[in-house]
């Protein structure tokens, strides 16, 4: 059974983590990925140095409470994108 | 908002034609719940075909286990509302996601497969994952 979304590039509605210049980890399903930044959906976000890695370890176990139902990482800010499935 | 329910039927009878209860009402939910004996295996459906689209067959690849769960049910995701906030309420520490799938020996969780591990997977490799985890949990299991 195929899904209803339009084709809107191949991060879409893959839950990715996305790390910033500002050493921000966000955590969420992305909508889209392109020359504007990333818009996630439903994501989480980590913004101190400590704990990061227990962040990633609950959600790449668990996954992440959608405390931010939408937002847009800018493009200039992003560092990395990957698949949170791959971590 | 919800799809038409005509066009979520065949998302639904996915699961119903491989022995899937599907729980629609939170009161169903809770009597589902409330019966802790053996093995459960609970799946969170969802419209979303990034992911859902491997999910349904994956679940019903693996139902075909000689060690599959006892009970087997779903609720929908985006559709039965109610149902589905029962449901992730009887996991509080987990985060909500659809698709997802939770295995249950005597009432307690004892496995669990998010979205993330789903998507971009294939329905074979979903299913060998919950074999597995039959096979786990189900040893000690009486048929």
């Amino acid at each position: 059974m195929g899904t209803f979304h339009q084709d809107r590039g191949e991060l879409h509605g893959i839950t990715v983590v996305v790390e910033t210049d500002a050493s921000e980890v966000w955590v969420g399903r992305c909508d889209t990925a392109d020359d504007r930044g990333v818009v996630l959906r439903d994501a989480d976000v980590h913004r101190e140095s400590s704990g990061r890695d227990a962040f990633l370890r609950s959600a790449s176990e668990l996954g992440v409470w959608p405390r931010h139902r939408q937002v847009l990482i800018p493009s200039q800010s992003v560092a990395s994108i990957r698949r949170l499935g791959e971590l | 908002m919800p799809y038409s329910p005509m066009l979520v039927r065949p998302m639904r009878e996915e699961l119903t034609s491989a022995g899937v209860k599907e729980l629609t009402t939170a009161a169903e939910v809770d009597a589902w719940l409330a019966e802790k004996n053996g093995t459960a295996m609970l799946i969170v459906n969802s419209v979303c075909g990034c992911a859902a689209g491997a999910a349904r067959p994956g679940a019903r690849l693996a139902l075909q286990s000689p060690d599959r769960p006892e009970r087997v049910a779903s609720v929908f995701a985006g559709q039965d509302l109610e149902a589905t906030a029962k449901a992730r309420a009887a996991f509080p520490d987990i985060p909500p996601s659809s698709p997802s799938i939770a295995l249950l020996k005597d009432g307690e969780l004892v496995y669990f497969i998010p979205r993330h591990r789903i998507e971009g997977r294939s329905a074979e490799q979903l299913a060998s994952d919950l074999t597995g985890a039959f096979s786990r949990f189900s040893a000690a299991v009486a048929h």
